[in-house]
């Protein structure tokens, strides 16, 4: 018989595990890939093939350094490499990119003690860096199907490039004047991943269904962005149509289903995501209606990040059978 | 209502129609003096002795114990040092058996009055709760609160599982006379006998065999795991909450497991002690899954041959089922009272079960999992800290080490293991 294995309980698992979580959520963003490959071009995909090798060798780099154990295969730095790339505009050099993919799992997550302990999402914050860096060419934003026009699909143009000339265009959260129908399928400029509401709508209720990520965060954004557009533009003279503009363009879509449902960012119970999730759409209203810069989805996730400790610590659960306070001293 | 949640688990229930057996008598029974919760027996005989069936061999003045009889004839060969799965050492009594099964001259049916000699006859039999607990019968029936239900716990949510069930359909007579016997010495108006839904021939039988009896009711469960667990039964089938520091008996409740009132019902009848028991075999090293009776005390190996269990095969023992089951270390160690399962499970499973772990996601299944709505990373966390103040407004101590968070876990971390680390540092804490 040999050796018996001597464990505590329990003696079964569940087939879950933090590998394939990080691969489903990188399935579900597959449509978005597709989407972004068809409107942008070939290049999109070098990107985000570019931007997850460059997350994952970050990753190895990083542990290896840090004399820690290799993390690359749970995923979740592939997973960083292709959010952020969905994050970009097609047109943005690789060296940037490789620079946001960097400062996204070196600093934001390797440096916090990498997955599960970082405070803020690594491809957020990554993108925010290239923002505040980069401004320019991060705001460069090209028409859809550019890439016909462009010399070898325009693989090898970045930003500013002469053959680029009257191939770039404002991202319809500037302009406002995109239809509704070319903003949900995504026939609009924007970041390469940002655009196709549907394809993101399918990898979000692929996740919803598959019970990887609660519905909670992505409705209370939505709705909360929704319903505050919708209540200003009656203040304002506004059209009925407002609050579905601003729930379609810009990265809103992407941002509730796949950001702001981020396990190690956001809080942790049902109530606590409801929290954040409205918080996130006050926050993107505010900063897309007052605030100098076109797009607030970005920075109101990450500040709400920075609030999930404290919401954490107000959303607690109330265990089966606990006696509070007064009734024992009573 | 709403019911107390859990986990869905494969049920596994293949031996749900293995009649039950009973085990050839073994050469030898090895009798622990400590099989329930509360003080130790002292052995009552020494080397060399000869003992008949159902003879008492350890018994203590100890309220909170329940004596100890043997399962058979023999001679007695050692009274020894035993060391149990809890790590802590009691005597056991080793006994060669001589095959006679000659049936001790005290074995006679205890005469029944009134409550009083209903509870000394219980203690008497030795019983002990059959689900796994091992509690004390006679203690837990004669609580100083006032009762007025009986909550029969015949859930079964453990998977593989299948002794309470067979014992309620092969005799639900048993089953139902216990329950009467029970609700009359007691004086309990009303009883409820909760099962898992996945038992539809057991609520079918009980709830013809109770329906000339207003005060019992079948209650259909949900197959959510631990249904058995006894506050989830409370809730689940009374909707009262067994608050923190509380007893079921301070919401007036009583809960016996459904083998246990079965038992009830044969010693009064007979006045057969608790020597035996029925213990399902199943486990993919097994070769023939079995529900068999078993004498207390018979070792493992034993029971496991019964199973024409692939000793080469099998890596992982379990004393019950695989969720709160506890592994067994040696073939040698005994049947205990408690033991309705014994598992033996091959190397890819004990693997399985053991898995490498990698850091919290922060996901929250172990949250949504807990059927008392506990929080464990905030637990692991203020036990990291050894944070006893914030680990006691956790209220880890009400955590039943159901297993269902670790069973969740995607990151395979051994949470309801940290948590019962963090309880026993709130309860040293406590003691100070």
């Amino acid at each position: 018989m040999g050796l018996l294995t001597v464990s505590p309980s329990p003696h079964v698992r569940s087939e879950m595990t933090t590998q394939k979580i990080m691969l489903m959520v990188i399935l579900a963003l597959v449509p978005a890939v597709i989407a972004g490959t068809v409107v942008f071009g070939p290049r999109a995909l070098v990107l985000i093939v570019f931007c997850a090798l460059v997350s994952m060798m970050t990753e190895l780099v990083c542990r290896k350094l840090m004399q820690k154990e290799n993390t690359i295969s749970d995923g979740s730095a592939m997973l960083t490499g292709v959010l952020l790339a969905l994050n970009l505009p097609v047109t943005l050099p690789l060296w940037q990119a490789a620079i946001g993919c960097i400062f996204a799992i070196a600093v934001v997550k390797q440096l916090f003690g990498g997955l599960g302990c970082n405070f803020a999402n690594p491809a957020i914050t990554g993108r925010i860096f290239l923002l505040l860096s980069v401004g320019s060419d991060m705001t460069a934003w090209v028409k859809p199907f550019y890439y016909l026009d462009a010399p070898v699909f325009g693989l090898f143009e970045t930003s500013g490039s002469e053959a680029l000339d009257g191939l770039t265009g404002a991202t319809p959260l500037a302009t406002g004047d995109a239809g509704l129908l070319e903003l949900f399928l995504g026939n609009v400029g924007g970041s390469l991943g940002e655009t196709s509401a549907l394809a993101l709508l399918i990898g979000g209720i692929f996740l919803i269904v598959t019970k990887i990520i609660s519905p909670a965060a992505p409705i209370a954004y939505l709705g909360s962005l929704g319903a505050l557009t919708f209540v200003w533009s009656l203040c304002t003279g506004g059209e009925m149509t407002d609050a579905l503009y601003a729930l379609l363009s810009g990265g809103v879509i992407l941002g509730a289903f796949f950001m702001a449902t981020d396990y190690v960012t956001t809080p942790i119970t049902n109530k606590g995501k409801i929290i954040f999730g409205i918080g996130c759409g006050i926050l993107t209203f505010v900063i897309r209606e007052f605030a100098s810069m076109p797009e607030g989805c970005s920075f109101s996730i990450l500040l709400m990040n920075l609030l999930t400790p404290y919401i954490d610590r107000f959303t607690m659960t109330k265990p089966v059978g606990a006696k509070t306070p007064e009734k024992e001293a009573a | 209502m709403r019911k107390l949640g859990g986990i869905k688990l494969s049920h596994h229930k293949q031996s749900e129609n293995c009649q039950s057996v009973s085990l050839p008598l073994p050469e030898k029974v090895r009798i622990p003096m400590s099989m329930h919760i509360g003080a130790p027996c002292s052995p009552l005989v020494k080397k060399g002795d000869t003992v008949m069936v159902g003879q008492k061999i350890g018994d203590t003045d100890a309220f909170m114990s329940a004596p100890i009889h043997s399962s058979v004839s023999g001679k007695v060969t050692a009274v020894a040092d035993y060391r149990m799965s809890n790590g802590r050492t009691c005597k056991m009594v080793e006994i060669q058996t001589d095959g006679a099964q000659a049936v001790c001259p005290e074995v006679q049916p205890p005469v029944v009055t009134d409550k009083e000699s209903f509870l000394s006859a219980i203690r008497e039999s030795g019983l002990t709760g059959m689900g796994g607990a091992s509690f004390p019968a006679h203690v837990k029936l004669s609580p100083k609160q006032k009762v007025d239900t009986l909550c029969i716990n015949a859930a079964e949510c453990e998977p593989y599982i299948t002794s309470d069930y067979r014992q309620m359909v092969e005799a639900p007579d048993e089953v139902v006379d216990g329950i009467l016997k029970t609700m009359k010495w007691l004086g309990l108006p009303r009883c409820v006998i909760g099962i898992e839904s996945n038992k539809p021939e057991a609520i079918r039988i009980l709830t013809e065999k109770t329906a000339a009896h207003p005060g019992i009711t079948v209650a259909a469960l949900p197959c959510t795991y631990p249904q058995g667990a006894e506050k989830v039964l409370i809730y689940n089938t009374l909707g009262r909450i067994v608050m923190e520091g509380q007893l079921p008996a301070d919401q007036g409740v009583i809960v016996m497991n459904v083998s246990s009132v079965a038992f009830v019902s044969r010693y009064l009848k007979t006045g057969m002690p608790m020597i035996t028991r029925m213990v399902t075999v199943d486990g993919d090293a097994i070769g023939s899954r079995c529900n068999v009776i078993v004498p207390i005390g018979t070792p493992v190996q034993k029971v496991l041959e019964f199973g024409q269990c692939d000793m080469e095969k099998a890596k992982k023992l379990l004393y019950g089922g695989p969720m709160m089951g506890v592994s067994i270390g040696d073939t040698e160690d005994p049947v205990l009272k408690a033991n309705n399962a014994i598992l033996a499970f091959s190397e890819a499973f004990a693997k399985k079960g053991a898995p490498k772990s990698s850091a919290c996601i922060h996901c929250g299944r172990c949250i949504s999992a807990c059927p008392l709505n506990l929080m464990p990373p905030d637990i692991c966390r203020a036990y990291a800290k050894k944070d006893t103040d914030a680990l006691g407004q956790l209220k880890v101590t009400l955590c039943m080490n159901c297993g269902c968070c670790t069973y969740v876990c995607p990151a395979k971390r051994p949470v309801a293991e940290t948590n019962q680390f963090a309880k026993a540092l709130v309860m040293a804490s406590a003691r100070k």
